[in-house]
């Protein structure tokens, strides 16, 4: 008798995989609990890899596929993991997705791989991986991890994307390389300073601006 | 002249040119090629713990000391172990083996290690530094400019004096870079800063500008 009950508990409690809670998994690190702008992870490769929009695609859809990928294998060793030495035990794991990565983009995509040089390797050091690693795939199950991951990396893709495109634009007159301001006949001098690191930090400073007063987040003090 | 002052001579300057050399590149790693201001590595301690002079100091007193361990620990893995051709020292049939694709893992691991050692190394033998720098030493493993250092070292191709003098200086101008932010933003407490803009916001825009300031240091060089 017990046991029926416990079945159809079980049952009660396992969701649809697409299910609101998993749908704000992913939705959430877009804007209110985006990575960049309000958990303040993974800064450096946001400010280094986006002098053009390229390179920050390339980033964007490596960090997703390393995130999610680590997020599911530590989550599916989460019960056997020694907390003592976790951390070692993540960035094995995160090294090899890395290594992966990094295999595969030098066999497909050698340019953009010269390129972003040492940025690819630093993702076993970017916070976001290790921060979701550490905050959610130790305590939940596979399918929500892979979910949580998938949504902290597109969160960071779109600021990626948002300070690429103004530096491209601005800096270089071009988007993914094409010229915008010469094919409609306007000549367009580039503006140096967006190029340099100094103008990332001020268009993420005020792309955090912009975003906080839109959706009301204070810092505490 | 005797051949033997001669030699002895030659053999002095070529000393020298290479101790400037050194000096050289110390330099440039603190100031011009700076691990905050041109690479943005180790962003996000940088941004975390920059809020007081204090523990600012000692984050970056613990990042120069790993940072110079590390990097000269890494340049012997990657001379004896990791580059192609390396293991050739140990038997002639492992001339043809390249570990290279082994980098990242390796890396990583060595650090993790190291930090832990050197976490320690501290609590045994100076338990006063390690009550200041207790709760940073762990967080230092997943620094960005660790094994930034690393694999830039390994980009550059530096002798090993010259990569124990990289790790070493480009720690102090890590250091340097967050005690300076941090001394701004205990003043920023003081001045009226729009609410959304408040905190990481200011933050970044002041980052920017010193940012941009230490590029005055560029084509500095002695």
């Amino acid at each position: 008798m017990s046991e029926t009950a416990e079945v159809v508990e079980v049952k009660k409690k396992s969701e649809p995989l697409l299910s609101k809670n998993n749908k704000k998994l992913v939705t959430n690190p877009l804007d209110i609990d985006n990575p960049i702008t309000v958990q303040v992870l993974g800064i450096c490769s946001a400010l280094a890899v986006t002098t053009q929009l390229k390179p920050a695609l390339i980033m964007t859809i490596s960090l997703t596929v390393v995130t999610a990928c680590s997020n599911v294998a530590i989550s599916l060793m989460r019960n056997s993991i020694p907390s003592r030495i976790r951390i070692i035990v993540q960035l094995a794991v995160v090294s090899l997705w890395v290594s992966l990565v990094n295999e595969l983009l030098k066999a497909y995509q050698y340019d953009m791989s010269q390129q972003l040089s040492v940025f690819i390797g630093l993702i076993i050091t970017n916070c976001i991986v290790m921060g979701r690693l550490e905050a959610f795939a130790m305590g939940n199950k596979p399918w929500p991890a892979f979910m949580d991951g998938l949504g902290n990396g597109l969160g960071y893709g779109i600021i990626l994307m948002a300070i690429a495109f103004f530096r491209e634009l601005l800096g270089a007159g071009s988007l993914f390389g094409f010229k915008i301001f010469d094919s409609i006949g306007l000549h367009y001098q580039g503006n140096g300073l967006m190029l340099l690191p100094a103008g990332a930090c001020v268009i993420l400073g005020i792309i955090i601006w912009i975003q906080r007063s839109m959706n009301g987040y204070r810092e505490a003090h | 002249m005797d051949p033997t002052i001669n030699e002895w001579i030659s053999r002095s300057t070529l000393k020298r040119i290479n101790m400037e050399n050194l000096i050289s590149l110390g330099v440039r790693s603190i100031f011009v090629d700076n691990m905050i201001f041109a690479y943005f590595l180790g962003m996000c301690s940088f941004l975390a713990v920059s809020k007081k002079v204090k523990t600012a100091f000692g984050l970056g007193v613990a990042v120069i000391f790993v940072l110079g361990i590390t990097v000269p620990i890494n340049w012997l893995i990657q001379k004896y172990l990791l580059s192609s051709g390396a293991l050739s020292w140990a038997s002639t049939e492992f001339a043809s083996i390249d570990l290279g694709f082994l980098q990242f893992i390796v890396f990583i691991s060595v650090i993790a290690a190291m930090v832990q050692l050197t976490e320690m190394a501290v609590e045994k033998f100076s338990p006063a530094l390690y009550g200041t720098l207790g709760i940073f030493l762990p967080l230092i493993a997943v620094n960005c400019s660790i094994l930034g250092g690393a694999l830039f070292m390994v980009g550059r191709d530096y002798t090993f004096p010259e990569a124990t003098v990289y790790g070493i200086t480009s720690g102090i101008g890590w250091m340097l870079a967050i005690v300076a932010l941090a001394g701004v933003r205990e003043k920023m407490k003081y001045s009226n800063v729009p609410g959304p803009l408040k905190g990481l916001g200011i933050t970044f825009i002041l980052v920017g500008l010193m940012s941009f300031g230490f590029l005055s240091f560029l084509g500095f060089s002695i």
